[in-house]
């Protein structure tokens, strides 16, 4: 099987923020895969969510993993590599390659840090476009994503309705609850806490706060399984075969949160993280002033899918967005899957998931 | 082969109309109606292999239980509303059709009839609820909970001020014209059309 490399994308026209601030330069990191045809009309967008990144299939030179989405993407997979062109773009603020908070910032010299403004849905939408100008694509046959990603596939049916045919929902909704914004409030907090975190400068203090990023993951994590899964998985196993009675990780559910917070924190930036977790927080398209006039104008074919055991971002909330698309007689279709994966089936192999996707996507392939 | 049902259907849907047909299957339905009346609407069933099919059909399917949640679907929102060879699974019909009438203009159902001959002989003869070739199942693993005559069913609209405003009889077994005299008698398939 073929390598994947990273691209880049230096753009040297200002962008303006939802937030007010200004980038005046910026890098986009980006993978693509399989081949853009000669009518340009099988490119897809994949949106990344949180903790995501730009590769999103395939495998990097010498890498013994692939990309995160790599059961979904690729030659024969529902998302078919063979008949499409599929692009994923590292979002602004992230980690992975493009500019964000480990950036250096071009006025001082030195890194963003906390210093880097809000980035928003709406913004990420517009460097897509700004991506998808670069790579001379006019219209997108489906742009498809899971979670804060699904929230980006929306988005553009109402930023840039003209640009495409079909956007593929999945595990998301139309703004977070106050549970929901708990959640990412207390992960902040994990954070902003660490003494490591040096008011956000840890960066030029030569530290990590790798204790508050880790719990943010851990809780995180927590929110993105099912009670069963996480019974099923590992129930009440110990890590030895009896109590020791003292604080040391003694279940095997302590082992594993602690080892996921750990291999996060050597892979992710923790400014980076509170900069997500405010994008989600921000999101609710239904409630800005214009969405009547930007739904009703979207031709965009839309497909909703939800997981029974998602409690993050549960059925009800892709039912939202269905019943509101449907109000709006926008072509809309809805599945439901039964699964135990929690938030996070969304990355996983199931075969009903991806008998949908396939037929979704070979039928709607030419237009 | 379209069912003999989707063909009166398709006759009595008016072109370019809204419909939104619950419990739709496969889709075919619906893609009759897409082909000859040029339709457009969506289709509704609680089986994920149903949805895999009407995705299969490109159709736009919403994947709900008829029984709990219509809520997506606005009062008046479509010009018909349509419940074809489903009636006798659902949990509550009467509170099915008004929840219909409330979404629609015009309701549209079919339903197998159990005071067909065939049904009665069965039963009167074997003295055994009846297994047919449209109902295959013995009557205790049967998902047909609701089943009536086209007598009971006309007489469930009397008492709910269901107007029956049209209504096609056939047998589906000659599969030419509509039955008239003693249709609770001859009739296998019934299609009411009600407001």
């Amino acid at each position: 099987m073929d390598t994947v490399t990273e691209q880049k994308l230096h753009v040297t026209k200002p962008l303006n923020l939802k937030c007010g601030n200004v980038l005046k330069t910026y890098e986009l990191a980006y993978e693509t895969y399989g081949q853009l045809n000669a009518k340009k009309d099988n490119a897809v967008l994949i949106c990344h969510a949180l903790s995501g990144n730009h590769h999103v299939a395939g495998y990097h030179e010498g890498a013994d993993k692939p990309g995160w989405w790599d059961n979904m993407i690729g030659s024969g997979k529902p998302i078919n590599t063979d008949k499409l062109f599929v692009v994923c773009m590292n979002n602004l603020g992230g980690c992975h390659g493009t500019t964000g908070p480990v950036s250096i910032n071009e006025d001082t010299g030195k890194e963003y840090g906390f210093g880097f403004p809000i980035v928003t849905v709406e913004d990420w939408v517009r460097t897509q476009k700004v991506l998808m100008d670069a790579l001379n694509i006019s219209k997108w046959q489906f742009i498809i994503g899971g979670s804060l990603g699904g929230m980006q596939a929306f988005q553009w049916t109402l930023d840039y309705p003209e640009c495409v045919n079909n956007s593929i929902i999945i595990a998301a909704a139309p703004k977070l609850t106050a549970q929901n914004i708990a959640f990412n409030e207390v992960a902040r907090q994990a954070i902003m806490g660490d003494p490591d975190w040096c008011n956000g400068n840890y960066l030029k203090n030569e530290k990590v706060p790798k204790r508050g990023l880790a719990l943010a993951r851990m809780l995180g994590h927590i929110t993105y399984l099912s009670d069963k899964s996480m019974a099923k998985k590992f129930g009440r196993d110990l890590k030895e075969e009896k109590f020791n009675f003292n604080f040391d990780v003694e279940f095997q559910i302590e082992s594993y949160l602690r080892y996921q917070g750990e291999k996060f924190v050597d892979s992710f930036d923790a400014n980076t993280y509170l900069l997500m977790t405010k994008a989600l927080d921000y999101y609710d398209p239904f409630n800005e002033v214009d969405f009547d006039k930007k739904i009703t104008i979207s031709n965009s074919k839309y497909l909703l899918l939800s997981f029974t055991s998602d409690w993050r971002f549960p059925p009800s909330r892709s039912e939202d967005i269905v019943k509101t698309l449907i109000n709006y007689n926008k072509n809309v279709s809805y599945a439901c899957i039964n699964s135990d994966g929690g938030h996070d089936a969304f990355l996983m192999k199931n075969d009903n998931y991806f008998e949908v996707m396939r037929n979704f996507i070979e039928n709607n392939i030419n237009g | 082969m379209a069912r003999k049902d989707f063909k009166i259907i398709s006759n009595w849907v008016k072109p370019n109309s809204k419909v939104l047909d619950l419990g739709c299957g496969d889709g075919n339905l619906l893609q009759i109606l897409s082909k000859e009346r040029n339709i457009t609407g969506y289709g509704v069933d609680i089986s994920i292999d149903k949805i895999i099919k009407s995705l299969d059909n490109n159709i736009n399917v919403v994947h709900t239980d008829i029984n709990k949640k219509l809520d997506y679907f606005k009062d008046k929102s479509f010009d018909y509303v349509i419940l074809a060879q489903s009636l006798q699974v659902v949990d509550n019909p009467v509170n099915l059709i008004n929840e219909m009438l409330r979404i629609g203009n015009e309701v549209i159902i079919s339903f197998p009839n159990m005071g067909y001959w065939k049904s009665r002989l069965y039963l009167f003869l074997k003295g055994k609820m009846p297994i047919t070739s449209e109902l295959p199942f013995s009557w205790h693993s049967t998902p047909n909970i609701h089943l009536c005559t086209i007598k009971d069913f006309k007489e469930m609209c009397g008492l709910n001020q269901f107007a029956i405003v049209d209504e096609v009889i056939s047998s589906n077994n000659d599969g030419k014209g509509s039955i008239r005299l003693l249709s609770n008698l001859f009739g296998e398939s019934a299609i009411f059309k009600i407001k």
